[in-house]
């Protein structure tokens, strides 16, 4: 099949001081196809594709865009020319309404350059039809759930008549419902002769979309693949060079409980959940987004308040009512978001490890450096933290490192019960089988998993029982072996 | 081997930042010592010093706020009440000492108010802290209707006007304050809570710091330092009066600036709020010595505080692209 070719990259390089982000790397997209770009974090993804939209300078390249050698000095020049951008943080303004939102910076205008609100709202309106969003163009954007916020930062894009749109990891906070809408709404794009890029970590979702890989490895293009030649296996090979084999779990089952839910609620949101866990067991926790997985566990955690409920520790009545009791209880918990609640980007690796533990370290109040180094340095040398030294602040380190740094906190407090939310979000690869890998042996250690998670694969090879959340409810509690993906998601949608 | 290396090299950057301003400072005292040599005179390094104790107090109080993301507007205000109310007390009959302990308390109760309305009432510091500026130097006012109250006990003014073996009293006041906090910014599980506080307070907070507790703290021992320097102030004045201290709260956020405080919280050291106010000190001092009128001096203290946020928003920028 002749196609036409949209945007060339050629031989594009980029150094910044101390790393060679990318070296002599090309990349070309045709009309009307959707170009899955993968590669580990730190690859150079979005290195690459911040210098197509402008936010970078190359070092060295050349970018042909509809024929024509162009430059992007800025995102919006960039726009100009044809390419949107939808990044990971949004750039919608919450207090403004969508037809606002769409043409932020591209006003239709009268005379006298004054806004045409209504001309905003009817265009806006044709732009939602067209991805699908249900909602009045005069809605607030805080409003809508993030879902739909993904689709009109894509809306915002075709207001532009962007015929190049890039998507980073567009999914990352959608249910797969939502995840297989934004689907729908690519291909329908796709029709209408519109290029995407789409950057991504789940694999599946290249496969269920895409027509073409590009693998990026250490800044370099290491290969490309047609979808429907290859397979997910092939890809991670490429993408770290190496096979990676998803380690099934060997059961280790023990009788005695080492947590007991009772009648957990916190009104509106959770009502009545009960259950338990055992030592050395991973309980997988699954659902849809917004079903209140994340919810119960902060009830549990102490951070927020439960309205009802009790909570026994190896069969001991406790009171949790913050994290700091939970803390003092043995309770740790790795959270979805860990930049906002899971780490203090600004503090040295040492300190964001030591933190959680400190106080029952020392319990004199006093700090004894030495001390603290050496856990540091042993917790990052078990979970091979990549990182200059346990001095460097947390915000330098690539994302699966600070997840790793997350997960660290944790194990220096020795706890008996771990909770970890989305522990493989957005992390790379290699970093996701490390931590799956390190899961299974805290609870070969005889600690208690609690494992949130909306890749099911990942709750299905991880998981002893698995419990499955709906409208703050457990809905079905499922043994290992009577789990599978059409199992879960049928209860999960009760 | 490796890890001695890295150890070594953090101590020492972490050094070389407070180097930084030591150098300006040192290079500032040549200047006016060069400019007029009358600055190294014994007077003045001790009216310095005094200048310097009441500032570095603030400053040292100030930081601590300022490191668990917060900020605290009434230490000039409170500095002129506690002065007001110690003298009061000492002129209703109570002994020196009780009336020391009892303003001590009142300003650490004020504090403790702030830090319950940050923390249960989420109140922001700012607004808490300004209502307190405005009410506390009111109500000083309202008590003295505007007069001194003079005539205090001679024992009284020791504190703010004497010395040991040449060393002004107020520094060693200081010296003896910022020591206990330096311990603990420095070597305290506390302090390092302090700082997770600020540095991002719900990844402390779902890491079992106490986090109310701790920005506590931070208020009510910021305004015991302010009560410390209010006795101070009205003791080298001989009098309780309303009027002193007016602008210190600015001063104080200067220096614990200058001192490598971000305002963005998480960051700050005791040892930067001390150079930070000595800057200051130092600064007012030689603008004296070399006799700028002193309508002018407010001008001056304006710029250098405009000049220290701003490095401290552009160091920030710098190292969020590095």
């Amino acid at each position: 099949m002749e196609q036409e070719l949209l945007l060339k990259m050629e031989k594009i390089s980029k150094a910044f001081p101390g790393v060679q982000a990318l070296s002599e790397v090309d990349l070309e997209v045709y009309k009307g196809e959707i170009l899955a770009l993968v590669g580990e974090n730190g690859a150079g993804k979005s290195t690459l594709m911040k210098i197509l939209t402008g936010v970078f300078k190359k070092d060295e390249g050349k970018i042909i865009f509809k024929g024509k050698e162009i430059e992007a000095r800025n995102p919006h020049h960039a726009r100009q020319l044809g390419i949107s951008m939808i990044y990971q943080e949004f750039s919608l303004v919450p207090n403004l309404d969508i037809a606002t939102n769409i043409f932020l910076g591209n006003e239709p205008t009268r005379k006298f350059d004054i806004f045409d609100y209504e001309r905003a709202k009817t265009e806006a309106e044709r732009l939602l039809k067209m991805v699908g969003l249900g909602v009045s163009p005069d809605v607030l954007v805080e409003d809508l759930t993030v879902a739909q916020q993904q689709i009109v930062e894509v809306a915002k894009a075709l207001a532009s008549e962007s015929e190049l749109i890039i998507m980073d990891e567009p999914t990352s906070a959608l249910s797969k419902e939502e995840s297989e809408r934004l689907f729908g709404i690519m291909k329908k794009l796709k029709e209408e002769g519109i290029s995407i890029i789409f950057i991504t970590h789940r694999l599946e979702e290249v496969f269920a979309v895409a027509d073409r890989i590009v693998v990026l490895r250490d800044g370099r293009r290491v290969g490309e693949l047609s979808c429907e030649e290859t397979r997910i296996s092939e890809v991670i090979r490429l993408m770290v060079g190496r096979d990676v084999r998803v380690v099934p779990r060997v059961e280790v089952s023990s009788d005695d409980v080492v947590l007991e839910v009772r009648n957990l609620s916190r009104l509106p949101m959770i009502k009545d959940v009960s259950f338990s866990l055992k030592k050395g067991e991973v309980l997988g926790i699954a659902g849809l987004v917004g079903a209140g997985r994340t919810e119960i566990m902060r009830a549990l955690f102490g951070a927020d308040l439960k309205t009802s409920g009790e909570i026994f520790i190896e069969g001991e009545k406790v009171e949790i009512q913050s994290p700091n009791d939970a803390v003092k209880m043995g309770i740790g918990l790795v959270p979805e978001d860990r930049k906002f609640q899971g780490l203090i980007l600004i503090m040295a690796v040492y300190e964001n490890i030591s933190l959680p533990s400190l106080p029952f370290m020392f319990s004199n109040g006093i700090i004894n450096f030495e001390k603290e180094y050496s856990l540091a340095e042993s917790l990052v040398e078990r979970l091979s933290i990549r990182t200059p030294s346990i001095f460097q602040a947390v915000n330098n380190l690539s994302g699966g490192n600070q997840q790793k740094v997350v997960l660290a906190k944790w194990l220096a407090l020795k706890p008996k019960v771990l909770i970890l939310d989305e522990p493989t979000r957005g992390i790379d690869v290699g970093s996701k089988a490390e931590i799956h890998h390190l899961i299974d042996e805290l609870a070969k250690e005889g600690i208690g998993v609690i494992l949130i998670s909306s890749e099911l694969p990942e709750i299905l090879a991880l998981s002893d029982r698995i419990l499955v959340i709906s409208k703050g409810r457990i809905t079905k509690e499922l043994k290992r072996e009577e789990a599978d993906q059409e199992t879960i998601m049928q209860y999960a949608i009760i | 081997m490796q890890q001695e290396m890295t150890k070594r090299k953090n101590s020492k950057s972490f050094r070389f930042r407070e180097m930084n301003i030591l150098i300006a400072l040192i290079l500032m005292c040549l200047l006016i010592t060069i400019m007029n040599p009358r600055f190294l005179n014994p007077f003045n390094l001790q009216t310095i010093a005094r200048q310097v104790a009441i500032y570095g107090l603030l400053a040292v109080g100030e930081t601590l706020v300022i490191i668990t993301g917060g900020i605290d507007l009434s230490v000039g205000s409170l500095v002129a009440l506690i002065g007001v109310l110690v003298a009061l007390f000492m002129k209703g009959g109570l002994s020196v000492a009780f009336s020391i302990i009892i303003v001590l308390l009142i300003s650490s109760l004020i504090g403790l108010t702030h830090g319950l309305f940050v923390t249960k009432l989420d109140v922001p510091p700012f607004i808490i802290t300004l209502g307190t500026l405005t009410a506390a130097r009111g109500l000083a006012s309202a008590i003295t209707k505007g007069w001194p109250i003079i005539g205090l006990p001679e024992s009284f003014f020791f504190i703010g006007q004497g010395h040991i073996i040449g060393i002004p009293f107020p520094l060693i006041i200081l010296l003896i304050f910022a020591a206990i906090a330096f311990f603990i910014t420095r070597y305290t599980v506390l302090g390092r809570q302090l700082y997770a506080t600020g540095g991002n307070i719900e990844a402390a907070r779902l890491s079992g710091v106490n986090v109310d507790r701790r920005r506590i703290f931070a208020y009510v021992f910021n305004s015991f330092l302010a009560g410390v320097t209010g006795i101070i102030v009205a003791s080298r004045l001989s009098q309780g009066q309303a009027g002193v201290g007016s602008g210190y709260e600015l001063n104080a956020i200067a220096a614990a600036v200058i001192g490598g405080a971000s305002l963005a919280g998480g960051e700050g050291t005791i040892l930067g709020a001390l150079i930070g106010a000595t800057i200051m000190s130092v600064i007012y001092d030689g603008l004296i010595l070399l006799e700028i009128s002193s309508y002018w001096h407010d001008v001056v203290m304006g710029l250098v505080i405009v000049a220290a946020v701003t490095i401290d928003v552009w160091r920030k920028r710098k190292s969020k692209v590095g």
